[in-house]
């Protein structure tokens, strides 16, 4: 079987432009602190460890992996909101790692973020109206007097009714909380959204329903998402390409109905096998792959590669000693691993039937 | 067939509000036997967790207005006296909750919670019941249970805590297990390793099984038979099959066609339900999914179409003819060859 990759992007293609986001050998470690008068350094959380990863202009990038494999912390570290304990970050070609508060503003501007919890991360004592107009207020874009009109039309272009303008987020929905993060992401006509978790928290009906909107805005504004999940059918489903991360790192990197049809990293292999499909005889076939254990602590790493405790392939002392490192398997398909899932390994893993 | 193990009949629970009455659960009738494993999908707020907390006992009449009947093998639950009625529900059915810490206490150790559930209703000593406990926590696939029975639940990961709820909840070898949600909050790898789990203990206690989501996808390969609800009624009830291949009720074609499928050939766009669930205060009249539905007609708007079975078990409430639901299945919901 030949695996035929049907993708709206070449991924190839893009060697020519200049990434939007670009980000090298990026690590992030927390200390983990001991004592009581002199605090001192006993170990590292390595939340993130070592990733190298491209956005370009108008593409859709997703992020998945398990819970505290570092998604979170890289968005944040791409926001500035953490600082890098190692490598560097650019936007559109220039370094910003060590960027002042000052230089970054503009940055700010042009790359928002939106949040899981539509209800921690909105202000329960503010107005719809204030808080979607904030980012205007302190970036002082638009004139004190007209910010009501343009609050009102991101509004009625994210699905919400203008006339709500003087609710308070507790009178609305999940899915339309979301909406209002959504309308507060977008009041600065940014270039690049960091999407971390967005629809995690709603039903799947919402999820729709807030998919199409971010799927519509993109088109329209031309925009650029890093879209962050744990839930690979979503992730799929809206991304260009799709990394998968693990323990700090990213494991796999390849266009989605790539990584569908063909992973070869295992730990692709164990999550695509994993994810529950609505179709009882296709479900049915499907081969689990059911690992083992939880994901291992990201203080003390496993030596050689991080997945090798879990691997139903690992072959010792090679993938305990020797660190895998992200090798083309196929164009614009990446993967860390020694013995890497043969071709065909995917009839198996995703239950395609022929 | 067997004897029904629980049936449910003609359940309402509201609760009186400042608002006005909230009509959580409005007209639920079923029966489940041994060995049956139950998915009850709805979205959000139509009435899934508080149908089944009423079962357990765990929402009275103190708080809300019950009516119906919960026969558990043949005896009424809501006309039980109090403590007789504590010993079925505490022994007889285990429910897992969709926030394990919601029912783990933090302040005590995992072992000795699981101690005090089994002897709040069997004699026991304290080390036989802990025996039992570490037993049944190395069989919901906890490695080194002596030592984790000594652990507080925040030491445990977030599968492991559920697997210690499902521990807890099963035993005392209940008849009924019912897990409400009980892998929304965790990864795929882990929500796989806790359904297969519940697959497994269900053979091995013969237990009936009961699984909440709003999920159509979660419950495909493990639940025999499926109970759709919108604002607190059963809108769709059938075997897998008939919902899977052929699903009659709009809203459950809504509810397939809101998932994105990881098998999807291409991105197709998905096709969300429009609109939001309704209050459940004031539910629209005659079908409550009208103002959501795409298919409505005149009628749907003034009169209530009842659960009628179509095709032996599989039911749907909705006025649309027969034909029709199955060619609009056939053409418009069923997406894949
Ligand atoms: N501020 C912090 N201080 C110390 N450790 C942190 C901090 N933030 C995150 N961590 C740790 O870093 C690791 C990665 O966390 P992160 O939140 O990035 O994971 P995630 O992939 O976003 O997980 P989730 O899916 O649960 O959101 C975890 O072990 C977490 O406990
Ligand atoms: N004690 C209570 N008092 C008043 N209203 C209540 C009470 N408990 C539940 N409700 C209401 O009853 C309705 C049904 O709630 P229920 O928890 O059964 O929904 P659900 O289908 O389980 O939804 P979810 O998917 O969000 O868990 C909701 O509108 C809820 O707000
Ligand atoms: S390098 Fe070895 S342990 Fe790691 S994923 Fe590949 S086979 Fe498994
Ligand atoms: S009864 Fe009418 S409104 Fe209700 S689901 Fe059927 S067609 Fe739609
Ligand atoms: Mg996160
Ligand atoms: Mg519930």
């Amino acid at each position: 079987m030949s695996v035929e990759v049907n993708e709206r992007s070449e991924p190839e293609q893009r060697t020519d432009q200049t990434p939007l986001v670009k980000l090298v050998g990026i690590k992030k470690y927390f200390p983990i602190r001991r004592g009581i008068i002199f605090q001192r350094t006993v170990g590292n959380v390595h939340a993130v460890d070592g990733v190298d990863l491209e956005i370009y202009p108008g593409e859709t990038v997703g992020l998945v992996g398990e819970t505290g494999c570092g998604k979170s912390t890289l968005a944040r570290v791409i926001m500035k909101l953490f600082e890098a304990t190692e490598g560097q970050l650019f936007y559109d070609g220039q370094e910003y790692t060590r960027f002042s508060r000052r230089r970054m503003r503009p940055l700010r501007r042009e790359v928002q973020m939106i949040f899981q919890d539509p209800y921690a991360s909105l202000n329960a004592r503010k107005t719809v109206g204030s808080i979607i107009g904030e980012p205007f207020r302190i970036h002082r874009t638009v004139s004190k007097g007209k910010i009501k009109g343009e609050v009102q039309q991101l509004m009625e272009l994210v699905g919400l009714n203008p006339e709500h303008y003087n609710r308070y987020p507790h009178e609305f929905s999940g899915g339309q909380r979301q909406r209002i993060g959504v309308a507060r992401a977008l009041a600065l006509k940014p270039r690049l959204i960091i999407a971390d978790e967005p629809v995690s928290a709603l039903d799947v009906s919402i999820q729709a329903q807030i998919l199409n909107l971010l799927e519509d805005l993109q088109a329209e504004f031309k925009l650029t998402y890093l879209f962050i999940a744990h839930d690979l059918s979503v992730v799929k489903h809206v991304s260009d390409r799709v990394a998968v991360m693990y323990l700090g790192k990213v494991v796999e990197m390849a266009p989605g109905a790539m990584l569908y049809r063909n992973p070869k990293h295992p730990y692709t292999g164990a999550l695509l096998s994993a994810v529950p499909i609505p179709d009882p005889d296709l479900a049915a076939q499907k081969k689990r792959i059911i690992l083992e254990g939880d994901v291992p602590s990201p203080i003390d790493p496993p030596s050689g590669c991080r997945f090798h405790p879990r691997c139903p392939r690992a072959q010792l002392p090679k993938c305990s000693t020797d660190e895998p490192v992200l090798e083309v398997h196929h164009p614009g398909q990446l993967a860390a691993c020694h013995f890497p899932l043969e071709d065909r390994a995917i009839m198996e893993t995703a239950g395609v039937s022929e | 067939m067997p004897e029904p193990l629980l049936e449910i009949k003609n359940l309402k629970v509201h609760f009186p509000t400042d608002d006005g009455l909230v009509k959580a659960v409005d007209g639920v009738n079923l029966t489940l036997y041994p060995g049956q494993t139950l998915g009850v999908v709805g979205e959000s707020g139509s009435g899934k967790s508080v149908t089944w907390l009423t079962v357990m006992g765990l929402v009275t009449k103190k708080e809300a207005i019950i009516e119906g009947e919960i026969l558990f093998r043949g005896q009424d639950l809501l006309k039980l006296p109090v403590d007789e009625l504590r010993n079925i529900r505490g022994s007889k059915m285990g429910m897992v909750f969709q926030d394990p810490m919601s029912s783990l206490h933090p302040f005590f150790k995992v072992g000795d919670q699981i101690v005090e559930a089994i002897r709040a209703h069997q004699r026991m000593s304290k080390r036989e019941a802990m025996d039992l406990a570490i037993d049944m926590l190395r069989r919901v696939g906890i490695p080194r249970p002596e030592e984790r029975a000594r652990q507080y639940p925040h030491e445990f990961s977030g599968g492991m805590r559920q697997r210690a709820m499902i521990a807890m909840a099963l035993v005392l070898n209940p008849d009924v297990l019912i897990a409400d949600e009980p892998t929304t909050a965790l990864d795929v790898t882990v929500q796989a390793q806790i359904l297969d789990l519940i697959d497994r203990l269900e053979q091995e206690f013969n237990a009936a099984v009961v699984i909440i989501t709003h999920d159509l996808g979660v419950v495909a390969e493990h639940a025999d038979d499926i109970l759709v609800m919108y604002a607190g009624k059963p809108v769709e009830f059938g075997e897998r099959r008939d919902i899977y291949y052929g699903a009659h009720h709009p809203y459950t074609w809504g509810l397939l066609q809101s998932i994105a499928r990881l098998d999807e050939a291409e991105r197709e766009r998905l096709r969300p339900i429009r609109g939001l669930p309704p209050s459940l205060i004031f539910v629209p009249p005659g079908c409550a999914f009208h103002p959501r539905c795409p298919y409505a007609f005149d009628r749907c708007s003034k009169e209530s179409p009842e659960l009628i079975p179509e095709n032996g078990h599989h039911a749907s409430a909705c006025f649309l003819p027969l034909a029709d639901k199955e060619r609009i299945f056939k053409e418009e919901v069923l997406q894949r060859s």
